[in-house]
């Protein structure tokens, strides 16, 4: 392959890397400076990939890092209200999935061929909807954990969290995912 | 016995962290009794199966097509 082909290769992931970036960082310019950036430094490195698959398994880790970049210097700003507002409103929701002793109000019902959605181009804009909706910072840990499949301790120590409070919030964007899948994927089917 | 809401704690938990044997053990007894516990367990299984399937959708076998 040639610098110039590779350069090519590098170039068509750009929308993958796009959607990959935008899921986890909510909002189309901060996902587009961050492959920016990371195209940019694969260009200047393009003599040093062996082919493309190696080229490509290098922008994305310099995306993922441009991301973590990203969610700790957005986890040293202070929160807005209307975050503040909305993780309030969303972790009283989760509790209304229960009653007073703690015992589900409504009993959660299982989901029928779940791996049968994971075929279906449908299932993955309604996933990204569900994602999208939960607020920042639930977002942002789980995201850390099952998009960028970083271990929880590092999560906590990247966005200065104690360990129970990671859970807490990895807690809350499980059942917040939960819910919302039941409600508009696996209810409709 | 824990309440469902607190073993749905020990649940999502379960991804972070190894259980106790003693966590595992109630878990185990209230799932036996439990058919939304039993349904939620699955489904943040799916939940990890899902972001996997996504995550290898982008970013493994990233060879441009």
């Amino acid at each position: 392959m040639t610098p110039h082909e590779l350069s090519n290769a590098v170039s068509a992931l750009r929308p993958r890397l796009l959607s990959f970036a935008r899921l986890q960082l909510r909002d189309a310019s901060s996902a587009e400076d961050a492959v920016q950036e990371a195209l940019l430094a694969a260009t200047l490195h393009v003599g040093q990939f062996q082919g493309a698959s190696a080229a490509a398994t290098w922008v994305f880790a310099i995306l993922k890092n441009k991301i973590i970049d990203e969610f700790r210097r957005r986890s040293r700003q202070p929160q807005a209200d209307a975050d503040i507002g909305q993780e309030q409103e969303f972790a009283e929701a989760l509790e209304e999935q229960f009653d007073e002793r703690g015992h589900w109000a409504v009993r959660p019902a299982a989901w029928a061929d779940p791996q049968a959605s994971l075929e279906q181009k449908r299932f993955w804009e309604v996933f990204e909807v569900c994602i999208s909706g939960l607020p920042e910072k639930p977002a942002r840990v789980f995201g850390m954990r099952e998009l960028l499949g970083m271990e929880t301790e590092e999560i906590c120590k990247e966005l200065g969290l104690s360990t129970s409070n990671c859970w807490v919030l990895l807690h809350r964007a499980r059942l917040g995912l939960r819910d919302c899948l039941s409600r508009r994927w696996f209810g409709e089917n | 016995m824990l309440s469902c809401r607190e073993e749905t704690e020990l649940m999502s938990q379960r991804f972070e962290r190894p259980l106790s044997f003693g966590e595992r053990f109630g878990l185990r007894v209230h799932l036996l009794f439990c058919k939304g516990c039993r349904a939620t367990l699955r489904h943040f299984m799916f939940l990890q199966t899902a972001t996997r399937a996504w995550r290898e959708r982008h970013d493994q076998d990233s060879t441009p097509r």
